[in-house]
């Protein structure tokens, strides 16, 4: 499995090192890899609103990856409301109260997971067998599990 | 952005006595994109894109390039001005010097970009006084792509562009092709390093004797691409797995171990319906697509 692992800085008074994640052989495309971490990094706190993220052009040429994939991610999480792009001057991220909202959700789905996963432990599982089930289950496509 | 395909071939073929180099070959590039080129030694990658350059002449089928027909001699002209080429054995005047050879380049591009020469000549660290016949291949690599990306073409079109670099020159490389990129350039590279087009690359396009067999975004590849292995208490008939979407299936005595491009759903269902007593799903890396593809052919 090869992942590449970028210190990314943000140019910016707001001075934010970033840190981009990019595994190549995840069954995911990179656009949602990168969402996810920026995601991820709003609602750890590491992106507050009003952080500038770095050009379309500078984090493609950091992270080594083309443009049309860092502008997929972009524009995706412009339409989520979580990334305001404005011409000429950069992403920015912004933190509506509708986004908090699904912070707590995701908090929430944390504290789920933290108890199944605590449970399993008691039960006897062993942790790389969980990590399997639950890698194996996320890469079920979703349809079957409906009719499961 | 307009979506007409920047480069497009039909039913393009080329022969050489017996060798069929290209067969039919049917496929585009979208503009705004990096698209590789992906095939073995001898698929017929370079003989493609010679044909498309105008370098040779197909035996049968069409192509255009920017618009313009890649068999007709007034329009190669034109087309040879938009297009920059880096060629797989980079064949440069050996008796000029690095600064010599891009004294001699800049005049004929109107858009060349003085500061991007100036950049890529320090990037790279080419030695302007050293004649090129006493460079080392990968320098050879370098002086190559700088002659290249200073046109600011509108498609840059690549022959193993990461042949004789070391791992460094090859950073350096994608680099300067992402950078390219963003500035508009269409790229479009022949390669057969899994790694480099992996990272960089939106698009993929497979050539195995000289065929087109896979065409897909790596978007797709990733989302919908899946090794699904199963096991069966007695193992049933291929024919009952082979559905629309199975690319290739592996049997070994009760386990089963298939291949497939989408509907991965629709074969768990029926690998379910067929009993089985185990279905694990895992993502596939091109790796393996690039080799299952090849060996399937």
């Amino acid at each position: 499995m090869t992942s590449t692992i970028i210190l990314l800085y943000v140019y910016t008074s707001t001075v934010i090192p970033m840190l981009f994640k990019l595994n190549q052989s995840a069954g995911q495309p990179l656009y949602l890899q990168l969402m996810q971490q920026i995601r991820h990094a709003v609602e750890s706190g590491a992106l507050q609103h009003g952080d500038q993220l770095p050009g379309i052009r500078t984090l493609a040429e950091e992270l080594v990856i083309s443009p049309t994939t860092v502008a997929k991610a972009y524009s995706e999480l412009e339409h989520d409301g979580l990334l305001e792009l404005r011409q000429g001057s950069g992403a920015f991220i912004s933190v509506k109260r509708r986004a908090q909202g699904e912070m707590q959700r995701v908090h929430q789905a944390g504290r789920q997971v933290r108890r199944l996963i605590n449970e399993l432990r008691e039960s006897g599982i062993q942790e790389n067998e969980i990590r399997r089930i639950f890698e194996a289950e996320l890469l079920y496509p979703a349809e079957v599990l409906s009719k499961r | 952005m307009t979506s007409i395909p920047v480069i497009e071939t039909k039913d393009l073929s080329k022969s050489y006595g017996h060798v069929e180099a290209v067969r039919s070959l049917n496929f585009s590039v979208k503009p705004h994109q990096i698209t590789a080129f992906l095939g073995l030694n001898g698929a017929g990658k370079s003989t493609t894109i010679r044909m498309l350059l105008g370098m040779i002449r197909p035996n049968s089928g069409h192509g255009f390039v920017l618009g313009h027909r890649i068999d007709d001699a007034h329009e190669s002209v034109s087309l040879r001005r938009k297009v920059a080429y880096v060629s797989e054995n980079k064949q440069l005047y050996d008796y000029m010097t690095v600064e010599q050879i891009i004294r001699f380049t800049r005049p004929f591009y109107p858009d060349w970009s003085r500061a991007r020469e100036q950049v890529l000549l320090g990037a790279y660290e080419l030695p302007p006084n050293r004649r090129i016949r006493s460079l080392s291949k990968g320098m050879r690599t370098k002086l190559a792509l700088l002659l290249a990306l200073a046109r600011k073409p509108e498609l840059l079109i690549l022959d193993e562009p990461s042949e004789g670099l070391d791992p460094i020159g090859i950073e350096l490389m994608l680099t300067s092709l992402v950078e390219q990129n963003s500035e508009g350039t269409t790229v479009f590279f022949s390669s057969h390093q899994i790694p480099e087009v992996e990272r960089v690359a939106d698009h993929i396009c497979l050539l195995h004797r000289g065929s087109l067999v896979l065409d897909a975004s790596l978007d797709d590849i990733r989302q919908s691409y899946r090794q699904i292995d199963l096991v069966f208490p007695s193992p049933p008939d291929e024919s009952d797995i082979r559905l629309a979407g199975v690319e290739s299936i592996r049997a070994s005595g009760r386990q089963m171990s298939v291949l497939v491009s989408r509907n991965a759903e629709m074969l768990i269902e029926r690998a379910h319906a067929l009993h089985a007593s185990s279905v694990e799903v895992s993502p596939i890396g091109l790796r393996e697509i690039f080799l299952q593809t090849v060996k399937g052919c």
